[in-house]
């Protein structure tokens, strides 16, 4: 039996969504970003919003995320993409918009846009990926990284007195009137990924029937940035990152 | 219908833009410029046209707004003051990296810092070089007039979707603040998402329809042979707006001996020191850039030919002077005067320094 007579349409259980484009992704191994973008493509996919969906760009690991989804994008500066989010739907609020944005992005540099966004209730999606550690520049410590986990400028472990403390930053989003829905999940096991997707149809959904600011963020390794294999970056995450970044919904209106 | 009306140069441009079709605006208050947004904000024109106008939380979230909405191929605007519009220096580099079209309007005030809220024109390298990093240019105009305000909306707009790069309107605090007559044009409808297409490309991010591929708005590539023939593709753009946009202003010129070179509110009183010179029988004359990038080089290079000297009026240390100096290229003295630090110069100053520099002595 040759291998096209078993890929026929009705033996089909499982496919690429064609929302995703057919580059390769350049990121590592154990790396959380992909499975986030394929659950966005079906997502966009499933709500029949692919030709009404822009996405916002960060700086960062994902800062090519526009050669993933075949979608309109518009790539912003470090931090900015909120910005940019609220003047697109503002200026077209027939569309879906949605920024995708990374700890460093969202919750360092980028604060102010985050906030004000959330508190004006800005009718758009933001898709936060927290792996506690800025991955395309080499492992630097982030606003979330953990106290005593280590990173290239805390070679010796986040020390409060000399780094500050992890921000709980969608603790503080979860407090604002201008957000709807505000959930933290994660994609290291299948249940959680389908968490995860769920949770993002809720957010587009929302932004749908008018609601403000959904926020998603999902709990991510970074195997590079921690030096650990895949596994062992799902375990730690697992030990680690849960008990000071909990799992679940903060708010839900 | 035309409309003439007194108000400030600020109103002029908050009037001005709702009328030429302008889908949105981005800001955030600083002396002495907050009547723009206020007045947009009074005049409520999102229940007439559409236009969007919102109060961001600083200037850089403002830029990145515009950023957002140019995306969309929509014409959009913010304004500030020299303080402000440093913060969006970021956001105007990631605009002529991307290619995107906007307005960001400067109404000057003293510097370098907080400096002072009274008018300056210390910000004019920060305008015609370029300002934030990498190679770029804005496209930027000098309004000497509260009319000139209002007309210049839609000029950089015309402008800046022509090239695919910002424009700034490089105003300052006395044509900001003062109150002349204005004649405002007649209103122009906002344009639909398929009239910027026809009129423009199909560049912008309005959603990916399946006749075309996505569109992406971005200025990153780590592809430095792309990089370098991307810069490439902007400087042309810079060159072509060089050969085609020059504007200027002539006053007295064909016979004068020496030449006042000014813009914006130092032009206008450049215009008195001319009557002035005149009366004192010295051949004075005007020229007014009213592009600052593109600058009239051509025409200096030709006034240079039959003037004797020329002075660089500006209130700032010397800023002007040096594309003057360039433009001229040794062939006749070019000197400076200006008041710095919120000080306006008076026009018998200015014939003073005329005097001084290349008539006495």
């Amino acid at each position: 039996m040759d291998i096209k007579d078993i890929i026929k349409d009705e033996n089909v259980i499982y496919k690429k969504s064609a929302v995703l484009t057919d580059n390769e992704m350049h990121y590592c191994p154990g790396c959380t970003h992909g499975v986030v973008h394929k659950l966005i493509a079906e997502v966009i996919e499933e709500l029949g919003i692919q030709d009404t969906t822009i996405g916002i760009a960060p700086v960062g690991c994902a800062v090519f995320a526009y050669d993933y989804l075949e979608i309109d994008w518009q790539e912003a500066a470090h931090g900015r993409a909120p910005a940019l989010a609220t003047a697109v739907k503002r200026l077209m609020p027939e569309k879906m918009v949605f920024s995708y944005q990374g700890d460093g992005d969202l919750a360092a540099i980028g604060t102010a846009e985050t906030i004000h966004a959330c508190n004006r209730g800005e009718n758009i999606v933001m898709v936060f990926i927290n792996n506690g550690i800025y991955g395309m520049t080499g492992g630097q410590m982030a606003p979330t990284t953990l106290q005593g986990m280590k990173a290239s400028t805390c070679p010796f472990g986040r020390e409060p007195q000399q780094d500050g403390f992890p921000l709980k930053i969608t603790e503080i989003l979860a407090t604002l009137p201008g957000t709807s829905f505000v959930t933290r999940q994660s994609c290291h096991t299948a249940a959680s990924v389908r968490k995860t997707k769920k949770a993002l149809i809720k957010a587009f959904k929302n932004q749908q029937a008018g609601k403000g600011t959904s926020l998603v963020e999902v709990v991510a390794t970074c195997s590079s940035g921690w030096k650990q294999s895949p596994t062992k970056s799902n375990d730690w995450m697992v030990e680690n990152m849960f008990p000071f970044y909990p799992l679940g919904d903060l708010k839900d209106e | 219908m035309k409309e003439l009306k007194l108000m400030k140069g600020n109103e002029a441009i908050a009037h001005a833009a709702i009328r030429c079709g302008v889908d949105g605006y981005f800001g955030y208050p600083i002396t002495p410029q907050s009547e723009i947004m206020e007045t947009l904000m009074e005049e409520q024109p999102w229940l007439d046209t559409g236009m969007v106008v919102l109060q961001a939380e600083s200037e850089t979230a403002s830029i990145n707004m515009v950023y957002g909405g140019a995306g969309c191929g929509k014409k959009v605007m913010t304004s500030s003051s020299s303080p402000g519009v440093s913060l969006m220096q970021e956001g105007l580099s990631y605009m002529a990296g991307a290619e995107l079209p906007c307005v960001v309007v400067n109404v000057v005030r003293g510097g370098p810092g907080l400096g002072t809220i009274q008018p300056a024109q210390s910000d004019y390298f920060q305008s015609v070089k370029g300002g934030g990093h990498g190679d770029y240019k804005l496209i930027t105009l000098a309004p000497a007039s509260v009319q000139e305000m209002a007309d210049f909306v839609d000029l950089a707009f015309e402008l800046s979707f022509k090239y695919r790069n910002p424009a700034m309107i490089l105003s300052d605090g006395v044509i900001g603040q003062m109150m002349e007559k204005v004649e405002l044009q007649p209103f122009k409808p906002r344009m639909t998402e398929e009239e910027i297409v026809a009129k423009y490309g199909d560049w912008a991010t309005t959603g990916r329809t399946s006749n075309r591929k996505r569109n992406v708005i971005t200025s990153v590539s780590l592809d430095s042979e792309y990089m370098e023939e991307h810069n490439h593709k902007l400087q042309a753009k810079y060159k072509a707006c060089e050969e085609d946009e020059v504007r200027y202003e002539e006053i007295m010129c064909e016979d004068a001996d020496y030449i006042l070179v000014a813009y914006g509110s130092s032009a206008r009183i450049c215009q008195k020191a001319v009557e002035i010179a005149r009366e004192q029988g010295i051949k004075a004359g005007l020229l007014r850039p009213i592009t600052l990038f593109p600058f009239p080089t051509k025409q200096l290079q030709k006034l240079a030919q039959s003037a004797k000297a020329m002075l660089s009026v500006e209130m700032s240390a010397g800023q002007m002077v040096e594309d003057v100096k360039l433009s001229v290229n040794g062939a006749i003295p070019v000197e400076h005067y200006g008041r710095i630090g919120g000080i306006i110069p008076s026009p018998g100053e200015v014939v003073d320094a005329l005097k001084s520099n290349f008539i006495q002595g």
